[in-house]
């Protein structure tokens, strides 16, 4: 079933958390101001990527991380047209004109630019493909999402968008009960450690950018990287004194109320 | 007449009227006006106080459904209808994911008024370009522990199905508040 929406609804960064999260295989079509972007995913990975305005070839990918002069991009495009990406990777290695960490990287850099690049979007429409194309001759990798999101996430500087989505100081953090994610495996910066540090949920976020001397902009811009990341969940902070409205039940003893609301269950059945 | 309340909230056109329509033996109460906001213009018109249906359980006891409306600017409604509520249903569109961001604050902000057990419906299942409810999920960011129901608010059964699992919920906590 085919994922389809509008970026100003569902941005970048919610449609990759999915994809990392659901650890999804497809492929993610971005149609946005002025260019359309193609990424493949592979169980939640990031496999492949590219811009309709560029060359996608290795040899481009090469010449614009500065691997190869314009001379070599020239003569490469020319002879080796009729190879695939894989087939002239191997050529180049072979003849140590490159190492494969030389190539890995620059495809790396490349794919995760790509997504770099669609992340302030925010016109446009997506589609996301379940099932994994077909992507004969390309080579592709397997990119752990969780630091594309953190880094593309800190370059969010909207404050109207960062306020939307944490509109109250006043919230605790806990950690997210998700099995699987260490966070010393995940890029933090030393602002976002220092946040990282006084995560409990006694601890609201005015707390935290007190004792962390950051402003609203700046807590919020961190929390937001760390939400999206799946690390971390808002909660309701320990202690805060609620008042809670208690159901109005024509009953007060519990014996009587558990009845009442088997005889609604038994009513609803027969309907 | 002993009378319960249940309540059935959710963004601005996630299907909330019919699926009182569908199981009410009343016909629904309706406060519906006519559009006049070209962002919102996506039907004719919308629910501006409540909407308000009834299913007779027995002859001493009558649960109401109540719809809350769902744009925003009517969200001053919304404490007043939760007062002493059974428990609510939050109704999802699951075809327009721009309306997942506004589901989850309507689910925190109903949360805060009464800390009632509730599911969450993923209304619009039927159509082609729902989304799946394990993505709702994810989307919405709906704990495990949460339901989440898929729905078709046209659909009797369906809407049996929610009602249900809302009341089980009720029913759980209640029997684990007498167990102290």
């Amino acid at each position: 079933m085919a994922l389809k929406g509008n970026l100003r609804d569902f941005t970048i960064s919610q449609l990759l958390n999915l994809i990392h999260l659901a650890r999804k295989t497809g492929a993610l079509t971005v149609d946005g101001p002025g260019d359309k972007a193609w990424a493949v995913f592979r169980e939640g990975k990031l496999a492949y990527a590219r811009m309709a305005s560029e060359d996608d070839s290795l040899v481009g990918v090469l010449h614009r991380a500065k691997k190869i002069s314009k001379a070599q991009y020239k003569v490469l495009k020319e002879r080796a047209a009729a190879m695939s990406d894989k087939e002239l990777g191997i050529l180049l290695i072979n003849a140590n004109y490159l190492t494969q960490e030389d190539i890995l990287e620059s495809l790396r850099d490349a794919y995760v630019g790509v997504l770099e690049r669609i992340f302030p979007w925010v016109e446009g429409m997506f589609v996301f493909e379940d099932g994994a194309p077909s992507l004969d001759g390309k080579i592709t990798l397997k990119v752990s999402l969780e630091n594309v999101i953190m880094d593309a996430s800190r370059r969010l500087r909207e404050w109207e968008q960062l306020q939307d989505e944490i509109p109250s100081l006043d919230v605790a953090l806990k950690f997210a009960d998700r099995p699987g994610v260490d966070l010393r495996n995940v890029n933090l910066s030393v602002e976002e450690w220092r946040v990282v540090s006084y995560i409990n949920p006694k601890n609201t976020l005015k707390k935290i950018a007190a004792a962390t001397k950051m402003n609203d902009l700046e807590i919020r811009r961190i929390v937001y990287g760390l939400l999206q990341a799946g690390l971390v969940e808002m909660v309701r902070p320990e202690g805060e004194k609620i008042e809670p409205r208690k159901p109005q039940l024509p009953v007060s003893d519990p014996e009587e109320q558990i009845s009442l609301v088997n005889r609604i269950i038994h009513r609803i059945r027969s309907l | 007449m002993q009378t319960v309340k249940m309540v059935v909230t959710g963004p601005f056109n996630a299907g909330k009227t019919e699926f009182i329509q569908t199981v009410s033996e009343i016909d629904v109460v309706a406060t519906e006006r006519k559009i006049t906001s070209e962002a919102e213009r996506i039907k004719e018109t919308t629910t501006v106080a409540m909407d308000f249906g009834r299913i007779t359980v027995d002859d001493n006891l009558v649960l109401y459904l109540f719809g809350t409306p769902g744009q925003k600017r009517f969200d001053f409604m919304w404490e007043i209808l939760s007062e002493g509520m059974l428990g609510f249903i939050v109704m999802v569109d699951s075809t327009r994911p721009e309306t997942f961001r506004e589901a989850r604050s309507i689910l925190e902000t109903f949360r805060a008024y009464a800390p009632t057990p509730y599911v969450v419906a993923a209304n619009k299942q039927d159509s082609p370009d729902a989304w799946a409810v394990d993505d709702m999920r994810i989307a919405l960011r709906l704990d495990p522990s949460v339901k989440l129901l898929p729905c078709v608010a046209l659909d009797k059964e369906s809407v049996k199905n929610v009602l249900l699992e809302l009341l089980y919920s009720i029913l759980e906590e209640m029997e684990a508040n007498s167990r102290k």
